[in-house]
Formats: structure tokens, sequence, C-alpha cells
């Protein structure tokens, strides 16, 4: 890493600044604390060596009144010995020194000027008397030498002092000379210095510490998310929609990632929506090709076959072959539009036809496919079925291709489909599709992620048992399936809009049956739908589709003897590209017939049973009944 | 002196081409062909053609500048319109710059003939109104009312104040049919798009002919009365006689591409 590299980081410029604040905080208040503790110790000197003035003066008091010199110097050198103490003097009027703990000055005369003297004579007449604080003074002999704390003690002329006998002083006199003790500072000072000292590996201390925390905080906090955060951003930078943050909590940089995740799944949504676009629109050119080139061969076919079917009105035999190719042609013609439709996303062209009609058209395309592979065909169709609005040859399709799906479930070695019709009755119970639930607010409640029966659930939120969740219903009403991974509490449950966390239970209703209680939302433009919570109860209620009563449906049931699905396959067959055929499929085929009867407003159900065989059911609600349920 | 055909096919596609000639001389037509627009406009120089039937797609001049040429030498030869790209906008384009039909490929000698027939029975009508006179008594036919919008000679649209359209059959197309004997309409709810067919109509000798319709839309109202009463549509073409209803689904665009029937009125 290159030293602006470093210096640019987060962590490094918090480190200064914080560190830089350390700093001043901690200089201002060592300057202040060693400067008070400087001024306490210096106090304490002051007092000290005040009492310890006092002290020498009253010893000596004694010894000079008597005038006895030897036993005065005797005290002063004694209390000289004293640690810390550096010279012990008495001067005399004239600035004489008379006694001092050093030989060599006595006798010696001290300059009134001297810091001794100077607090007395300052002033043209000297002071005769001084204030205790004014007593004291602080130097230094020379710069490397250590602080002298000097004290002086003027000795005032007393009684006893001019009663005496030697009549040295005489009463008119009031000072009779100074004592000074000079006090060495150099501990005090040693002791401020190892303050100072302190203080410094305090400052240092603190702020390597201080430091280490915001360098390890914010490593953890910021600098790992925002690594993560920038490696995503070029993760998606290159292309790589698919990357997921995995989960950096819940603070900032945490939404901050939810929020990056989010916008990844649109963009990709998006991609793969416009790689859909992309991909309809190059397939509309290739059909825009494919028509052109084709529709003029089958130009051919068609003109020169019906041109024959015209001439040929006579000859029975030829007449009903000739009838099959136009027929084929012209559903040809309708595949080749269909391709130019879906390239232009065309509506279904819907006529009212009858569905025998439309299976025998199928059944007549893979005839000769099922006996090659020795699949025997079983029809069982009911005659007078009420004609259906429907896309006849998307419809065919459907048949078509449950019909080749079936045999490529029996494989060679033969077996039976079976296609039957049939005319019901049917409740609305387990026919009719939720196709959209809001909450009482309007938010939408389908899920697109969690499907049943392939198709979107309707997502609720749960609290109970003091969890948090989701419970997905079935889309069918009528079968009230529950898609949820724990025991709930029937006792203390909410159930909420996942959106705006608005109520969904009923309050003054139970399931009549188990009297668990009951959710109601709302099916846009059909009223309320109802039911119940408990999972073992399948109790629902619409009252805008059960007042239509029974509804006349036809059934198409296509089954086989083939090799079936595998049950955790069941729910994923009619998803887009879901497939089990390898190269052979392309894996639409029955996403594109459940989306075709979806359109029809029909619905498509499958049951299977391994080596037994698959049934698929159709229900298309005939003319008379409900058409839209959207 | 030039040789008179009564039809001209121009197709890049030779099968197209022999299929066409082996239906119109099978009903009696003297026919001739052309590979290429280019080799029918040469054609023009020696012969006449009554009716032609001209491909979209074909390399040089495609069918749309065939048109503009033919307009351009003053050749007023009706052109029946085929293509394999058979897409709303060719069969809209080609009604608008002037072919009288539009037949999407692959077609069947039925509906190829029926056409034709039709072609052949609007050049009569053309001839016959170059020598109608003021003071005849009958009338050749009623061109569609001002403020009314039509695809080709075909079909009309009419704006109404609600936002919804009345379409239905110009009294020209009727009286190129002649003897209407049934009618297959679509129901209600279903969608209509511009330039497909819309209806079927059925002349005495069972031949069907498809009406295209002017504009896209659902229907949301069937004319009964037409049903019951088939003969409405020839006497009333365009204000009893109308065939649905419709809420359009584009029709500030759509009617961009239909003739303004205000621009018929001379």
């Amino acid at each position: 890493m290159k030293l602006k590299d470093i210096i640019s980081k987060i962590s490094l410029k918090l480190i200064l600044a914080v560190g830089a604040v350390t700093i001043i905080i901690i200089s201002v208040y060592s300057y202040f604390s060693i400067k008070a503790q400087g001024d306490e110790l210096l106090s304490q000197a002051e007092v000290y060596a005040n009492k310890l003035s006092e002290t020498i003066k009253n010893s000596t008091h004694l010894s000079m009144l008597e005038n006895k010199e030897e036993q005065t110097r005797y005290i002063i050198n004694t209390i000289a010995q004293e640690p810390g103490l550096r010279e012990i003097r008495i001067f005399n009027k004239e600035g004489r020194i008379i006694f001092s703990s050093q030989k060599d000055v006595i006798g010696q005369l001290v300059d009134k000027n001297a810091e001794a003297c100077y607090a007395c004579h300052t002033k043209y007449e000297p002071l005769a008397k001084l204030p205790m604080e004014e007593r004291t003074r602080i130097y230094q002999l020379d710069t490397n030498s250590p602080r002298i704390l000097g004290i002086i003690n003027p000795i005032y002329n007393e009684q006893s002092c001019w009663a005496a006998d030697c009549h040295v002083h005489p009463k008119e006199q009031k000072v009779l000379g100074v004592l000074d003790v000079q006090l060495s500072l150099k501990e005090l000072d040693a002791q401020i210095a190892s303050s100072e000292f302190r203080s410094i590996i305090f400052a240092v201390i603190a702020i390597a510490l201080l430091s280490l925390i915001i360098g390890i905080f914010v490593r953890r906090w910021i600098e790992k998310p925002v690594n993560e955060l920038v490696n995503a951003t070029e993760q998606v930078g290159t292309g790589n929609l698919n990357y997921v943050i995995k989960d950096l909590g819940s603070d900032e940089l945490g939404l901050l990632a939810k929020s990056f995740n989010n916008m990844t799944q649109k963009l990709s949504e998006a991609r793969i929506q416009l790689f859909q676009s992309d991909k309809m629109a190059s397939l509309g050119r290739l059909a825009a090709g494919i028509a052109h080139e084709l529709n003029n061969p089958l130009t051919g076919v068609l003109t020169y076959s019906s041109f024959l079917l015209k001439r040929t009105q006579n000859n029975r035999e030829l007449n009903e072959d000739l009838k099959v190719i136009v027929r084929e042609t012209k559903r040809s013609r309708e595949i080749v539009k269909s391709l130019l439709d879906f390239a232009r996303q065309s509506v279904p062209k819907k006529n009212l036809v009858n569905i025998n009609d439309v299976i025998e058209r199928a059944i007549i395309v893979v005839e000769n496919q099922l006996s090659i592979n020795h699949v025997e065909l079983k029809k069982n169709l009911t005659k007078d079925l009420p004609q259906t609005t429907l896309d006849s040859n998307q419809m065919q399709q459907v048949f078509i291709n449950l019909l080749v799906n079936a045999s490529d479930a029996i494989g060679l070695k033969g077996g039976t489909i079976n296609i039957s019709t049939d005319l019901l009755k049917l409740s609305p119970y387990g026919i009719t599709h939720i196709k959209k639930a809001t909450c009482p607010k309007r938010h939408d409640l389908m899920d697109n992620e969690v499907k049943i029966g392939g198709m979107p659930s309707i997502k609720l939120k749960v609290y109970s048992n003091s969890k948090t969740g989701f419970i997905n219903l079935d889309p069918l009403y009528g079968r009230n399936h529950h898609l949820i991974n724990w025991d709930l509490n029937l006792k203390e449950l909410r159930v909420v809009c996942p959106q705006c966390e608005i109520s969904l239970i009923e309050e003054d209703k139970k399931c009549p049956d188990c009297n668990a209680p009951v959710y109601s939302l709302e099916v846009p433009s059909q009223g309320n739908i109802e039911g119940c919570l408990s999972k073992e109860c399948n109790w629902q209620k619409w009252d805008a589709v059960d007042a239509d009563g029974q509804k006349e449906y036809i059934e198409i049931k296509i089954s086989d003897t083939g090799c079936g699905i595998p049950k955790e396959n069941l729910s994923k067959i009619f998803e887009p590209f879901y497939s089990t055929k390898g190269q052979k499929g392309t894996g639409l085929g029955l996403s594109v017939i459940w989306g075709i009867i979806d359109n029809h407003n029909g619905t498509i159900k499958v049951e299977s049973k391994l080596n037994t065989g698959t049934t698929f059911t159709i229900h298309l609600p005939c003319p008379n009944g409900r058409q839209t349920l959207k | 002196m030039k040789k008179d055909w009564d039809i001209l096919v121009v197709d890049d596609e030779q099968v197209v081409i022999d299929a066409v000639v082996k239906i119109c001389s099978s009903e009696g037509y003297t026919i001739d062909s052309a590979i290429d627009a280019k080799e029918a406009l040469q054609k023009f120089a020696k012969n006449n053609y009554k009716l032609i039937v001209c491909d979209i797609m074909m390399p040089g001049i495609d069918g749309f500048g065939f048109l503009n040429e033919l307009s351009e030498r003053k050749i007023s030869s009706p052109v029946i319109m085929t293509t394999g790209y058979s897409t709303v906008e060719n069969a809209v384009k080609s009604l608008y710059t002037g072919a009288i039909d539009f037949i999407p490929k692959p077609f069947t000698a039925d509906e190829l003939f029926n056409s034709i027939l039709r072609g052949m029975k609007y050049i009569r009508i053309q001839n016959s109104l170059k020598s109608y006179k003021r003071d005849d008594s009958e009338i050749i036919y009623v061109p569609c009312p001002a403020k009314y919008y039509r695809l080709g000679y075909s079909s009309w649209a009419a704006e109404e104040n609600t936002g919804s359209i009345l379409i239905g059959s110009t009294d020209l197309f009727i009286k190129t049919i002649e003897n209407i004997s049934d009618l297959e309409l679509f129901q209600n709810d279903e969608e209509v798009v511009q330039g497909n067919a819309c209806a079927y109509i059925k002349d005495k000798e069972e031949r069907v002919h498809p009406l295209l319709s002017p504009v896209s839309g659902r229907i949301i109202e069937v004319n009964e009365d037409i049903i019951k009463n088939k003969s409405l549509i020839e006497k009333d073409p365009y204000f009893e006689g109308w065939f649905y209803r419709l809420i359009p689904s584009d029709s500030e665009y759509e009617l961009k591409n239909l003739i303004n029937c205000s621009s018929d009125r001379l």
C-alpha cells in the first residue's frame, strides 16, 4: 500500500484527529494539574521553610540572648545537616553575615540588592515588618543548578534584647538582623519533572490505546463493510448482478448493504427483463424472417391443395385427404402468424369452439408418434359439450404438448394414454384462483417468490410464541393451505399486513369449524375472503364467489401410465425452464401451457405417482360462467 | 399494338407465380407474370393489364415503390397486394398507398380468386363511373361521408362523441361483392385488429369475402339489425348498416393511417 493510500484511509484520519485532540486535552490538563501540584508542593515547602525558620529563630533565641555564639553556630550547623537545607545564615543590620552553615561566607557583606534583601530594601526606607508571603523567594544560581527556596525571617528587637546586660542592641532599633534559610528545591523539582514525565507517558499510552481502539473499531465497523461494499460494487460493475453482500448488521452501513442488495436484485431483474425483451426483439426479427420465408412455400402448398380440393369434389377419398392438407396448412399459417403475433404480443384469437374438435385435431398431429412408441390412446370424449370461447390454436398446442409429454413419460416400453372430457358443476371451492388480495389499506399481499401449485401465494406477517415470521396461504379458494415453518400459538396470535402492520384478524369472529381465529383479506372488486388460521382446518369463506353458486366447467383429463413425477418436483413443473428432458426439451412447455390455461381463466392440476403414471386435469369455465377473476 | 391481359402477377417466388397463374387461368383469365417490379414496369410498355397482383417484399423496387412507379406512369390498373410478411403496418400501408386489397400469404385458391373477382368488379364500377352522367337516374355507389375514415375502399370508421368508434363496410366494397347471403360476425368482447379480417361476408355463390377492420379495439356492441336484415348493409352502409361499436385501442395513431373521407368529395 502506498503512503498516500494509508494517509487517505479513514482510520488514519480519525486516529490523527483524535490523537491531536487527545494531545491538546492531556497537555492542557497536565499543564494545569502539574502547575497546581507544583504550587501545592511549593507552598508546602514554604510552610516547612517557615516553620524551620521559626524553629531556628526560637532555638537560637536563648543562645543569642546570652550571646553564646558557639552555641548558636552549633545549633545552626546541626539543623543545616537536615537534607534539603542548603544554607542557614543570619546577617545583621548592616548586611554582614554573622552566622552561616557555610563557614567561608561568614563575615561577608551582603549586597542589599541581593534577592534575600530585595523584599525589604526596594523601598527608599527599609520596611520594618514584612508580610509572611513576601518573605519567601525562589531563585536559581545558574540555569543548571536546582532551584532554591529562600525564606527570610527578620529578627525583631525585643525587650529581652535591649534590656539584656550586654546592651548590644539599642532600644530604638526595630530589626536586629535577618535569619535567612535556603532550601534546595531539587527534590521538588524532581517530583514535578517526574509528574511531567508521567503525564507524557500517560498521554502517549492514551493516544496509542485510543488509536488502537479506533483502528480496531473503524476496521470492524467501517473498513470491513466498506471494503465489502466496494468489492460488491466492483462485482456489480463487472456485470455480476447475482453478488449478494452478506448481512452487515443493522447500522447505517448494514442498511446501505441491504439497499445495495435490493438495488442489485432490481437491476438483475431489470437486466433479465431487458435480456428477455432483447431476446423477444431478436426473436421477433427471426419470426418475421421465418414468416416471410415460410409463407412463400406455404402459399404454394395452400394454393395448390385448395385448388385441387375444389376440383376433386367428386372423389371423396382424395377430397378427404386434401382437406387434411388444406386444414393443416391453414394451421401452419396460423402458427406462423402466431409467431408474428407472439413477437408483437398480440391478443389471443378466441372463438366459440367445441373442445372435442380441438382435441381431435391435436390427436391427429401426434397419432403417428404415439403409434411408433407403442402408446395406445384411449379417448373418452363426452358428446354435446357446450361450446367454449377459446383460442383453438393455443389450446391445440396445449393438448399436443400434454400428449407428447405423456408419450415421453411412457418411453419406448409402451403404455396407455387416456384422454377424456366431461361437463362438471363445481362449487367455486378448490377451483377459483385468488389472483389478487390486499390488506384494508390496499397493500398487495401477493408473493411472487413463494408459489403454491405454481401460483403466487398470499403472504401475511405473523407474531406468535414471541416469534415473528411469515405465513403463505394457498391462492386457490377452498384449500387454505398454510406454508409456515413453526407452530403457531392460536391463543396468542397477531396476523398483520407485511407492509403496514395493520391487523388482518377479524376480532369478533371465530372459525365455525374449529373456533380458531379468522383472517380477512380484501379481493379488489370481489369483496372479502375469510379463512381459518389453524393449520389443520381448511375453512374459507368468500361471499362474492359463493353467491354465484356452482358453475359449469369443462374438465379435460389426460393421464398416462408413464414413469410419473417425483413428489418434490410436482410443485416445480409449471415453472419456466424446468425440464427433465435435458437437451431435448426447452423447458418452456408446461409454463406456457399454464399461461394459456390461465389466460382462458381455467386451472390445471397435476397428480402423479412414481412408476404408475401422471394425470393432468384442466378445468375451463363454460361461457355462462364467471369470465374474469382478476 | 399493345396486347391486353387480364392479370399481371409480380412475385419473386416462382411457386407463387405458378400457383396464381394456375388458379387464374383455370377461371378463364389471361395472366402474365413478372419476377420483379422492374420487369413488370417494362411489360407495361408492351402490354395492358387490367389488374395486378403484387408482392411487397421483392428485390429492387418493393411493392410500395412499384405502386408509386405506377401512379407516376399514370397506369391506373388496380393492385392487389400480397405478402409473406403480413403485418398490420404492411396491410394498412398497402391500402393507404392505393392498393385495392391486401391478401396475406399463404392464401387459399378461393381467397385469391375472390379478391380477384372483387377487383374485376371494382374495375367495372370505375369504368362505369367514367361514363356516368349527372342525369343518370341510378347512383353507381355512395361515397363515404365526410368526417369518416376509410381503410382502402373496404371499411370505414367513424368516431363517436363517447370515445367509441363505429365501423362498417363501404358501399363500394359491398357493390364489389353483390348479393350478400350470409354474414359471419365477431362477438362482443372480442378484439379486432386493424388490417385483419373482422367479418366474413358470404355472397350468393358461397364465396367468402373478409372485411378488413379499419381500427383495432374491443367490440362492445354488434349491430344485431344487420344480422336480422342483411340488406340493411346494402341499403344504408354508412349509418344503419354499421357492423360494430368498438372501444379503440389506439385510435389516434391508427386513424392517421386511414384515408380521410372528407378529401373524397370533389
